[in-house]
């Protein structure tokens, strides 16, 4: 204890008595943030939960018109920039500022390729009319042209009932939300990094002192989990 | 500073590419098994696979191996409120219309 009185580096707010109780407040406060975060997503999930098994035929229809190849590119392009956010807390933690502005700038283009794929799914559905809303009409032609249908519930349903149009926007009113909210926490974690890259520039992160760096990585990293649940939930289980 | 507490633990490279390789792999598993139909298990082997995936990332890119218990807690508090909150709701959505609304005296 007696060491770390005399010694107080700029990075040591006052309030705490060491780097390293600073570093493990921050650690544990930014884990209750995701136990929190994981309370604010998994609304949207079990709201998806509930309305899926009551309009099971809607939701696959749904999920099928989806493009599997873009969620998987994008599943893989997040999984990447996973990658190269630990790589960025790693640099920081062996003190190598130059790996850690790459590493960084490598997740910012990471993120925002995925985000650019987003628009171009986004623009997809909404040319298609598959938004909710007073201003879109629900296309059963469409449907039938992407044989979105599964197979099983080929004679179970028609496309052409206005129920079953409002269950499918229903779907695609879950995959705006909890997409939407996804890429939301992603524009926010960019711009957290945005402030990284400045300190970094700055020189500010070494081995002594890295925790922005790491609370982001933690925070990019649970935004990734996010995504790992969602690309199953959305684009892949409809197939049957 | 002498002494290294579980914070300061500095992985290797290779258990970096590690990781992401089986992410990866993971990924293409669970949309080639997509593909196929395998009845009420397709959503199972679909969860079953997304959290094989977030555990490794939680071990490894989140540190969750090396760092203390007291994170761990936070991080399974969380998880396992989702599984109460989940696990009541749908078995009361799931039963409903199982027995008949009871008739009046």
């Amino acid at each position: 204890m007696a060491e770390t009185e005399t010694s107080h580096p700029d990075h040591l707010a006052h309030h705490f008595d060491s780097v390293e109780q600073q570093r493990e407040s921050a650690s544990f406060g930014m884990w209750l943030f995701i136990a929190q975060e994981i309370m604010f997503f998994g609304g949207l999930f079990l709201g998806y939960i509930v309305y899926r098994i009551k309009y099971p035929m809607a939701f696959a229809t749904g999920s099928n018109l989806l493009s599997i190849e873009w969620g998987a590119f994008n599943t893989a392009v997040l999984i990447g920039s996973s990658l190269t956010m630990a790589l960025a807390v790693r640099a920081a933690q062996t003190g190598n500022n130059r790996l850690i502005i790459r590493w960084i700038l490598a997740t910012m283009l990471l993120g925002s390729v995925f985000l650019g794929v987003k628009v171009v799914e986004y623009k997809d559905k909404y040319d298609h009319q598959l938004v909710a809303g007073p201003m879109f009409e629900f296309d059963a032609d469409y449907v039938l042209e992407r044989e979105a249908v599964p197979a099983v519930y080929a004679d179970d349903i028609d496309v052409h009932d206005p129920q079953f149009g409002s269950n499918v926007h229903l779907f695609y009113s879950f995959y705006f939300v909890m997409t939407g909210m996804h890429a939301l926490h992603m524009i926010i974690g960019i711009g957290v990094m945005i402030w990284l890259l400045v300190k970094a520039y700055r020189k500010r992160f070494g081995p002594d002192y890295y925790s922005p760096v790491e609370m982001t990585g933690l925070y990019w990293h649970f935004v990734d989990i996010v995504w790992i649940f969602l690309f199953p939930m959305l684009y892949l289980m409809g197939r049957h | 500073m002498t002494e290294h507490s579980g914070n300061h633990h500095i992985m290797p490279l290779k258990i970096y590419l590690g990781v992401f390789l089986a992410l990866m792999v993971l990924t293409i598993l669970t949309v080639w098994v997509a593909f196929y139909d395998l009845g009420f298990l397709n959503v199972f082997v679909a969860v079953t696979i997304a959290c094989v995936k977030a555990y490794i990332v939680l071990l490894y890119f989140m540190h969750l191996r090396y760092n203390a218990r007291i994170l761990w807690l936070t991080a399974a508090a969380g998880f396992i409120w989702f599984v109460l909150l989940t696990a009541f709701t749908v078995s009361d959505v799931l039963t409903r219309g199982w027995l008949p609304p009871p008739e009046a005296w």
